[in-house]
């Protein structure tokens, strides 16, 4: 079968910084994979530069089994889609709900403009109410949702998301956790996921890579990483990190 | 209570709008709400409008004719009844000129802004948006006019095209629009690398769109609020051109004008020189205090929440 998304020996710099470096990975149709790493690792960068956000300066990028090039195409936007990190940064301040909903269908030419923004509102639990609010009337997991929904009103099947819940407190975090697994069932869709918190990866993601310094440095299942079946150093750090401070009694 | 007893200022500021246009009423009556609360803002507000009705009912407001005087009788008479503001060396009536100089004086303002901000707002965001060469060019055209003093400027583009009313307006619009383009090249670049320009991007929507639906909107407040403050300064500056008889020509009843012919009587005939300045002062200080309430009203980063 074709992968989703298959990355070949990636290289991205910015000017004379190498931010990521041969970094290779594969991901099934379907499957949910994970970016795991320190800040500045390059995990953000590297779904960047899938998305077509950071130059690439080598290896390729192939989606659905076709190499991309340097410009991407509108064909490449319906598959691919990104969430990012800072839901009060990704919302134009002086755009209705409705507006930035109708932006993606209106490039695409879609028609049936209003019942798709009343069902993309639908899906991600934000009623009629929410249509014709400004994002400043709306709290930050409220703009997560129509985040998702804009990501999604264009039918993708490979959505990017850049640690789409490190902005929001805990409780509002599982929802917004709940409700990408639950559309990703629904829909089929394949996810690659950027989080510094291993917690979220095991459980969103079938699998995972961690990342280091640009580089990869180990691919493992999420039940490896439930079972601590790793292999490398650095991954055993993060996960002694992930568990936090322990008091020795 | 039911929704029928909502009044209709609960209905413009709901947060819960139920259609485009409701929204967008909301958000203008909220930022006309910030507005009226600056007094002074009002009182600019006021004379401008006061300007744009003499301009309209200049015909039925003037008592007399702004061109034709009493050269017999009436030649530089003191302020008083029949008279209010004196007559000029040719026995005009100087308040009827003022009257109908506000024609002129809005003429200006108006096709200045209209031509001066559109250029710089486009120039100033196509560069910051496209960056690289394209930026350098436009920028250093734009350095090249900031460069030269504005008036001198002005001067030289009414000497090469001749004097007359069109000529300064077009005059003062080229020498205008750079400091828009600066404006909106520093609001662009604040605002390019944001998610919310690169999310749009990954809609495949097109540079153009880019710039012209979601980043213009973005850099019109603090544009409009900026042009309206230079209005003072365009008045000016026609008033200065009509002062050294490069702008409008006599007889038409322009201010600066007015206020260059009355210059050999100043010491003597005060009036007729002082009545133009007062006029420029009191249209010049509405144009600045209204643009110091549009600055609270429409500032993106005081209406945050």
């Amino acid at each position: 079968m074709t992968p989703a998304l298959a990355i070949d020996g990636l290289r991205v710099a910015f000017d004379d910084f190498v931010a990521v470096e041969d970094v290779s990975l594969s991901v099934a149709p379907g499957e949910s994979f994970g970016l795991v790493g320190e800040s500045g690792s390059g995990k953000s960068t590297l779904l960047r530069a899938v998305a077509g956000l950071a130059p690439v300066t080598g290896g390729t990028i192939a989606i659905g089994g076709k190499v991309l090039g340097d410009r991407r195409d509108k064909a490449f936007y319906r598959t691919v889609q990104m969430v990012f990190q800072d839901p009060y940064g990704s919302l134009h301040p002086r755009q209705t709900v409705d507006r930035l909903l109708l932006e993606p269908l209106a490039i695409h030419g879609f028609d049936d403009t209003e019942s798709r923004i009343v069902r993309a509102l639908d899906e991600v639990g934000l009623g009629a109410g929410f249509r014709f609010r400004y994002s400043h009337q709306l709290s930050g997991g409220q703009r997560q949702r129509v985040a998702i929904a804009r990501a999604l009103i264009l039918e993708p099947s490979i959505l990017l998301l850049d640690e789409p819940t490190s902005a929001l407190d805990a409780s509002v975090q599982a929802e917004v956790l709940n409700l990408l697994e639950q559309l990703r069932a629904a829909r089929g869709l394949t996810f690659v996921m950027v989080s510094h918190d291993l917690a979220v990866v095991t459980h969103m993601c079938d699998r995972l890579m961690v990342m280091q310094n640009g580089r990869a440095v180990e691919q493992l299942t999420a039940a490896d990483l439930a079972a601590r079946r790793v292999t490398q150093d650095y991954t055993r750090g993060l996960l002694a990190a992930s568990e936090g401070f322990r008091r020795t009694a | 209570m039911s929704e029928t007893a909502m009044t209709r200022r609960e209905w413009l500021l709901t947060d819960r709008p139920q259609s485009r246009l409701q929204a967008r009423l909301g958000r203008a009556y909220v930022a006309w709400r910030r507005f009226t609360a600056n007094r002074l803002a009002v009182i600019g507000l006021a004379i401008i409008l006061g300007l744009i009705v003499l301009a309209v009912f200049a015909p039925v407001l003037a008592p007399h004719s702004p061109y034709v005087g009493d050269l017999a009788n009436a030649r530089l008479m003191t302020p008083g009844p029949g008279h209010w503001l004196g007559t000029d060396d040719q026995g005009r009536d100087i308040l009827s000129r003022l009257i109908y100089g506000s024609r002129l004086t809005l003429q200006v303002v108006v096709l200045v802004a209209v031509i001066a901000a559109p250029i710089g707002l486009l120039v100033g965001t196509v560069a910051g948006y496209a960056g690289g060469w394209v930026d350098a060019v436009l920028m250093r055209i734009t350095d090249i006019f900031l460069a030269f003093p504005k008036l001198v400027l002005a001067l030289a583009f009414v000497a090469a095209l001749g004097p007359g009313i069109g000529n300064a307006i077009i005059a003062i619009a080229i020498t205008s629009w750079p400091p828009y383009a600066r404006i909106a090249r520093a609001e662009t670049l604040t605002v390019r690398n944001s998610d919310y320009i690169l999310a749009v991007r990954l809609m495949g929507a097109s540079p153009w769109r880019i710039v012209l639906r979601h980043i213009m909107p973005l850099c019109i407040s603090s544009l409009i609020v900026r042009v309206t403050l230079d209005m003072a300064g365009i008045i000016l500056t026609a008033a200065g051109l009509g002062f050294l008889g490069l702008g409008a020509q006599p007889p038409l009843p322009e201010w600066g004008a007015m206020i260059a012919s009355g210059r050999r009587f100043i010491l003597d005939q005060w009036w007729v020189a002082a009545m133009p300045g007062f006029a420029i002062l009191i249209v010049s200080l509405g144009f600045n205090l209204l643009g110091d309430g549009l600055r609270d009203a429409l500032d993106p980063r005081g209406s945050g929440q």
